[in-house]
């Protein structure tokens, strides 16, 4: 009977394991400062982690599919340079959608290169990693980019502006978050994604064409990485080029904190909003009860491994590996 | 027979190929667009090129190891930041104060251990924890780079000995300390690597980690003794780098893994483990910093740089696989 709970124990650890992690935190920084737990600190966090959400639902698709992306942070230095620059030449209504498609053929040149051509997608990343942060730097000259008229233009609206009490940003990340997780859970799409993580070669056999979803993915990760630097663009008002230098492993560790698998074949769009939630909400708790950005980096180390330690030791029913 | 032979050549010579290339076409097109009225392979040129290659390509060799294990390790430029802390930091401690120039011996030994201590950590949790290696250094990487900021807040770490830069900035037999340093870690590794049973099971893992566990190799501490090396290896690097300059940014060494990481798949090491070569591995580090020498010879600047290597080691990439497609055995998609 004790042993049956204990696997009770395990298999709920495993399930809910993040969210009982994430209720813990909030409690915690709750009692160690009550400022947390309002509604003017919520709206702070999740506003500031929406740039980052935003990145991290499209990556969860790459990484259901069993891909990876590590060119999402230079990716999105170079679309806000990129709707920058060309609010001031061509105005915002052109801009945006130039912007949009600009970076939608970034990531269609990676979908081929790792659908089609099924090169390993960590290489093809980290490659497009340091050729877009080239780009972006040849693009802008290396210098500075900012909106030249700062007050009139309506641009703001996508990074300041708020409807109805609630900010766009917010508002951004929770709609595309909505739409996202629907494809994902409910369209036959977000099943072959799932298949093709989960076993590629039988999902071929089953009729998937692979190279196609894998692409798709990509797809969707570039259109995220976009509406993700039209945020900072219109946040920011103005940019340096290496914006999102670095983004690209928080947004994975978002990803992995949410609890996808980097094999692929498991995650949900839901989790992964947790798992951003997560990094803000203990960014945003260790800088209100007084302790230095850096012990974050720290506690997000441990939470990481704790986390994706606990998931694969409640599948494999032993706490420590098996490896002699 | 003939063509799998033919192939092997072709993959095994083409990094050599691909340096021959870097060096003539950067050799003809500096006496176009070179902004300096020297040669691109001028002897003293071609010696910095070494000396500049060390830091990278002392990590790409620990690297290496830990790729043909089937592992990666992402924290390394927060490995090589914290030694570099603790190199010029220690060098003021009180309790040290009269050890005279003696206190260059300790600091080296207390760097080299501080990146023996990481990596086994590293080692460790993928040892014990059954966590892919990709994500546990993803999260030191993090970690590690918080404590450099823990231990210093955003100030830069300064201290100059100068007896340490005379040494770091010596030219023995012709040769700077930090080529020394490089070849001496290069024959050390390829040593290891071919000549030792630890080598021939750092294949045997990668290669089929069922198979090694079968055949009676312990791959846990195995797999803990690489990352302690690629950990040691991190901590020379800065070592070698941090005596010469004498003042490191928290931020320090970013980026490193991704340098690190792109030489070692251009000299042909496989990401799945099993294969890589530590010779090519040299050839790698060695075309990368011909790549960013030749680049700014001819006058195009760090974006452009960035922009080549990108799509080279996509290119490459391309290329092995052509090589090594299995023809009729290939899955159709």
């Amino acid at each position: 009977m004790a042993e049956f709970t204990k696997q009770d124990i395990g298999k709920l650890l495993a399930k809910q394991g993040i969210l009982i992690a994430f209720a813990v935190f909030i409690v915690g920084f709750t009692i160690a400062n009550p400022k947390f737990l309002t509604i003017d600190n919520f709206e702070n966090v999740v506003r500031s982690s929406a740039i980052l959400g935003v990145m991290a639902l499209g990556v969860t698709f790459v990484v259901i599919s069993g891909n990876l992306d590590l060119s999402v942070g230079s990716m999105m230095s170079f679309s806000t340079i990129v709707v920058l620059d060309l609010h001031d030449k061509l105005g915002p209504t052109l801009a945006i959608p130039a912007m949009f498609a600009m970076t939608l053929c970034l990531g269609a040149f990676i979908g081929i290169l790792v659908g089609y051509l099924k090169l390993n997608s960590l290489i093809v990343t980290l490659g497009m990693l340091s050729a877009i942060h080239g780009l972006t730097l040849t693009y802008s000259g290396g210098k500075n980019i900012d909106i030249a008229d700062k007050e009139g233009t309506w641009f703001a609206i996508f990074g300041q502006g708020n409807v109805m009490g609630i900010q766009t940003p917010i508002l951004i990340f929770i709609a595309l978050a909505a739409l996202l997780g629907i494809i994902l859970a409910k369209t036959p799409f977000g099943r072959k994604v799932y298949a093709v993580g989960g076993n590629g070669t039988a999902a071929t056999f089953s009729g998937i064409r692979r190279a196609r979803v894998v692409f798709l993915c990509y797809i969707m990760s570039a259109f995220c990485v976009a509406t993700a630097g039209l945020i900072q663009a219109s946040r920011s008002m103005g940019s340096q080029n290496t914006v999102g230098q670095g983004l690209e492993l928080e947004v994975l560790a978002a990803v992995i904190l949410g609890g996808a698998s980097l094999l692929g074949g498991s995650g949900t769009i839901f989790k992964t909003v947790i798992g951003v939630l997560i990094l803000g909400f203990i960014q945003n708790g260790l800088l209100l009860v007084g302790l230095d950005f850096s012990v974050q980096y720290v506690v997000t180390w441990v939470i990481i491994i704790l986390a994706v330690w606990l998931d694969i030791a409640a599948k494999r029913g032993k706490l420590m590996s098996p490896i002699a | 027979m003939q063509a799998g032979k033919l192939s092997k050549y072709l993959k095994d010579g083409a990094i050599w190929g691909f340096i021959v290339f870097e060096l003539i076409f950067f050799s003809v097109a500096g006496e176009f667009f070179s902004v300096s009225d020297k040669a691109f392979m001028d002897g003293d040129n071609m010696l910095l090129l070494l000396k500049q290659s060390a830091p990278i390509g002392i990590i790409a060799m620990g690297m290496t190891i830990v790729m043909v294990n089937g592992n990666i390790d992402l924290s390394v430029g927060a490995i090589y930041a914290i030694c570099a802390v603790v190199l010029l930091d220690s060098m003021t401690w009180a309790i040290f104060e009269g050890l005279g120039n003696w206190v260059i011996p300790v600091a080296w030994c207390l760097a080299l251990l501080t990146g023996v201590v990481l990596g086994a950590i590293n080692g460790l949790i993928v040892w014990k924890t059954g966590v892919d290696a990709f994500i546990v250094t993803l999260g030191s990487m993090l970690g590690f780079r918080g404590l450099v900021f823990m231990y210093n807040g955003e100030q830069p770490t300064s201290h100059l000995n100068w007896t340490l830069v005379d040494f770091a900035e010596a030219q023995i037999l012709g040769l700077h300390t930090a080529t020394w340093f490089l070849l001496i870690v290069t024959a050390a590794i390829w040593f290891l690597m071919n000549r030792t049973v630890h080598g021939r099971n750092a294949y045997a893992i990668g290669n089929n980690r069922e198979a090694a566990v079968n055949a009676g190799i312990r791959v846990g501490p195995h797999m803990m003794i690489n990352f302690m090396i690629i950990g040691f290896l991190a901590a020379l690097s800065a070592v070698v780098f941090y005596s010469e300059s004498g003042s490191v940014n928290p931020n320090d060494g970013q980026l490193y893994e991704l340098w690190v990481i792109t030489a070692v798949v251009l000299g042909g090491t496989k990401l799945t483990g099993g294969a890589g070569s530590i010779i090519s591995t040299f050839g790698g580090v060695i075309a990368i910093q011909l790549l960013r020498k030749g680049l700014s010879h001819i006058g195009a600047d760090t974006s452009t740089v960035n922009l080549v290597i990108g799509l080279i080691l996509i290119a490459v990439l391309f290329l092995d696989r052509q090589l090594n497609v299995k023809g009729k055995e290939e899955l159709k998609v």
